[in-house]
C-alpha cells in the first residue's frame, strides 16, 4: 500500500513518544539531558560495530548504549573529573569513533544522514516490533518501580533510609533511557533524540501538579508532536525527524506563551 | 525498661585522608531523646549518616537492632523546581502507605491546611513539619533529625522542639537529633553528646532534668523552654580541632558538669 509507510511512521513515532514521555520527565527532573545526548551519540558507534560484525543493527545499538550506561555509572564514582566533562568526552569520542569505524568499512553504503537525523518514513514492520516490545518492557518496569524512582528523584538519601535500593534504581533508570534511545534512534536520529525525551516533558511541566500527570502529559504531547510533525512533513515535503522536533518545539512555545492556566505545584 | 536500639563502638571515618569521626562509641536507647551538639565540621552529620547506614565506617562496629524502622529528616531537602509536587503527594511515599497513616502523621504535626500546597512554596518551618510527617509515616522506632530547626525563627524553633518532644511522648519512639544551638534544645532532651570529631563529653543536660515532671513543666511553659546546659570542658580545641589540654591539665577524660 502506498500509505503504509506513513502508517508505520505514525505507529512507530507514537510508540516511541509514549515511552519517552515518562522517561523524559526523569531526564528533566534529574538533569540528565546531557547523559541522554551522550548515549545517543554512542548509538552511532553501535551502528558501526553492528555493520562491522554483521549483526542486527538494533541489537548492536542496544548493547552499545547499555554498555556505555554501565561504564558511565561506574566512572561517576571517581572524583577527578566532573560528570559533565566525562559525558562530553564520551559523547564526542564515541560519535567520532563511530564515524571513523564506518569509514573503514570498505563497501559500506551507510546512509549517515538517516542515522544522524532519523528516517521515520523508512520504518518497517520489523522496527515496529522492536519499538513495541522494547517500549512495553520499559513501561512495565517504570510502572513497577515508579514509587521507588519518584522517592529517589525527590531525595536519594531519604529514599535509601526508607528502604529503596538507590544504586540499583539509578542504574535501572539509565539502562531504560539507553534502551529507549537505542530503539528510538531510527525515528529522529542520533542528533535529535534527546529532544523527544526533554521537549514534551518540559512542555508538560507548567500544566502539571503531580509527577504522574507530568509523565502522562509528556507522553500525550510527544504523541501529538509526532502526528503534527509527520502530517507537516507529508504536506510540505520536509524531513520527517526534524519536522517532529519542530512540532514539539512549537507545542512547547505555545504552552509557555499561551493563556493556559499554569500549575502552582 | 530501656533497651539499646543502636550501638556504635570505636567508629572511625575519614574523607580523603581527613579524619572526620574518631573513636566514637555510644548507644541509643529506646524511648530517649539524644542530642548531638558540636561546632560546624565536627562530624555530626557524618555520624548521623553512619547510624542511618548511608555512610560506612572505616573501622569500628555499627549495630542496629534487627528490622529497626528509622524515620529521617535530612538537614536540607532541595527538590528541583522542575518536579511538580504537592505536600499530599510527597507523603504518599509508597503504594502500601494507607490514607489513615498519612492522616495520622498530618494531624500529629498539624499540617492539614498545607496538603494541597506546592512543596516549593513552603516556609522553613512548614517544610520541617512536612518532613517530620513523612518521617513518621512508617511508625519509626527511631527518629533521626539533622538540625530540625534550621531556617526557622526563634518562636518556630521552640514550637518545633516542643512538637518533637510531644511526638516522642505520644509514640514512645527514640530520637537522635543534631543541633548546634545549645540553649533551646536542652529542655527537650534526655541525653547530650558533645562532639568535635571525637566525643568530648556526654550525659544528662542537667541533673534536675532527670525528673520527667520537670521536663513536663518546662514544656508547658514554652517561654521558659530555654534551659542551659551548664558545662565546661576540661580541654580546648586548636584551629584544627585537635585536642589541647586546658591550662596545663593532663589529657582529658571527661567534662566536668
Amino acid at each position: 500500500m502506498f500509505y503504509d509507510f506513513l502508517l508505520y511512521a505514525l505507529v512507530g513515532g507514537i510508540g516511541v513518544a509514549i515511552v519517552s514521555g515518562p522517561l523524559g520527565a526523569f531526564v528533566v527532573w534529574r538533569r540528565m539531558s546531557y547523559f541522554g545526548d551522550s548515549l545517543a551519540h554512542s548509538a552511532l558507534l553501535g551502528v558501526a560495530i553492528g555493520i562491522f560484525l554483521e549483526i542486527n543493527l538494533n541489537i548492536a545499538i542496544i548493547i552499545c548504549a547499555l554498555l556505555l550506561a554501565v561504564v558511565l555509572v561506574a566512572m561517576q564514582k571517581q572524583h577527578f573529573i566532573a560528570t559533565d566533562t566525562l559525558l562530553g568526552i564520551m559523547a564526542h569520542s564515541s560519535l567520532s569513533l563511530g564515524l571513523v569505524t564506518i569509514s573503514f568499512i570498505e563497501d559500506a553504503r551507510v546512509d549517515l544522514m538517516a542515522f544522524l537525523f532519523g528516517d521515520l518514513l523508512a520504518i518497517l514492520p520489523e522496527d515496529l516490533i522492536w519499538i513495541g516490545v522494547g517500549g512495553a518492557f520499559v513501561l512495565l518496569l517504570l510502572y513497577y518501580f515508579w514509587p521507588q524512582m519518584i522517592s529517589m528523584t525527590i531525595n536519594e538519601e531519604l529514599a535509601q533510609v526508607e528502604g529503596v535500593n538507590v544504586a540499583k534504581m539509578r542504574l535501572l533508570l539509565m539502562l531504560m533511557i539507553a534502551l529507549v534511545i537505542a530503539v528510538a534512534m531510527k525515528i529522529v536520529g542520533v542528533l535529535l533524540i534527546t529532544s523527544l525525551l526533554i521537549i514534551p516533558a518540559a512542555s508538560a511541566r507548567p500544566l502539571s501538579h503531580s509527577p504522574e500527570k507530568m509523565a502522562l502529559l509528556a507522553a500525550v504531547l510527544g504523541s501529538t508532536a509526532v502526528v503534527l510533525g509527520l502530517l507537516g512533513s507529508y504536506q510540505f515535503d520536509t524531513p520527517a525527524g526534524p519536522s517532529v522536533v519542530v512540532a514539539a518545539m512549537l507545542i512547547f512555545v505555545a504552552i509557555y506563551l499561551g493563556p493556559t492556566k499554569k500549575s502552582q505545584a | 525498661m530501656n533497651s539499646d536500639i543502636v550501638r556504635l563502638e570505636q567508629v572511625n571515618i575519614s574523607f580523603s585522608g581527613k579524619k572526620v569521626v574518631q573513636n566514637v562509641s555510644f548507644n541509643l536507647h529506646s524511648d530517649c531523646i539524644t542530642t548531638l551538639i558540636g561546632p560546624n565540621g565536627a562530624g555530626k552529620t557524618t555520624l548521623v549518616k553512619t547510624v542511618l547506614g548511608l555512610i560506612k565506617a572505616d573501622s569500628g562496629t555499627v549495630w542496629r537492632k534487627p528490622d529497626l524502622v528509622i524515620g529521617y529528616v535530612p538537614q536540607k531537602l532541595h527538590i528541583d523546581s522542575t518536579f511538580p509536587l504537592t505536600v499530599k503527594r510527597f507523603l504518599q511515599i509508597s503504594r502500601n502507605i494507607s490514607a489513615q497513616a498519612i492522616q495520622q502523621a498530618v494531624t500529629s504535626v498539624d499540617i492539614a491546611g498545607l496538603l494541597e500546597s506546592s512543596i516549593h512554596g513552603l516556609s522553613g518551618g512548614e517544610m520541617q513539619r512536612v518532613l517530620l510527617a513523612r518521617a513518621l509515616l512508617k511508625n519509626p522506632q527511631l527518629l533521626v533529625l539533622d538540625e530540625p530547626v534550621q531556617g526557622v525563627d526563634i518562636n518556630g524553633q521552640i514550637e518545633l522542639y516542643q512538637l518533637i518532644s510531644d511526638i516522642r511522648k505520644a509514640r514512645g519512639c527514640s530520637v537522635l537529633m543534631i543541633s548546634h544551638d545549645l540553649h533551646l534544645v536542652m529542655s527537650a532532651t534526655d541525653h547530650v553528646i558533645c562532639m568535635n570529631q571525637h566525643i568530648c563529653c556526654s550525659g544528662h543536660p542537667e541533673k534536675i532534668t532527670n525528673d520527667p515532671s520537670y521536663i513536663e513543666m518546662f514544656g508547658a511553659a514554652s517561654a521558659k523552654t530555654m534551659a542551659l546546659y551548664a558545662h565546661h570542658h576540661n580541654h580546648n580545641h586548636d584551629l584544627h580541632g585537635d585536642v589541647l589540654p586546658a591550662n596545663g591539665e593532663q589529657q582529658p577524660l571527661e567534662c566536668n558538669h
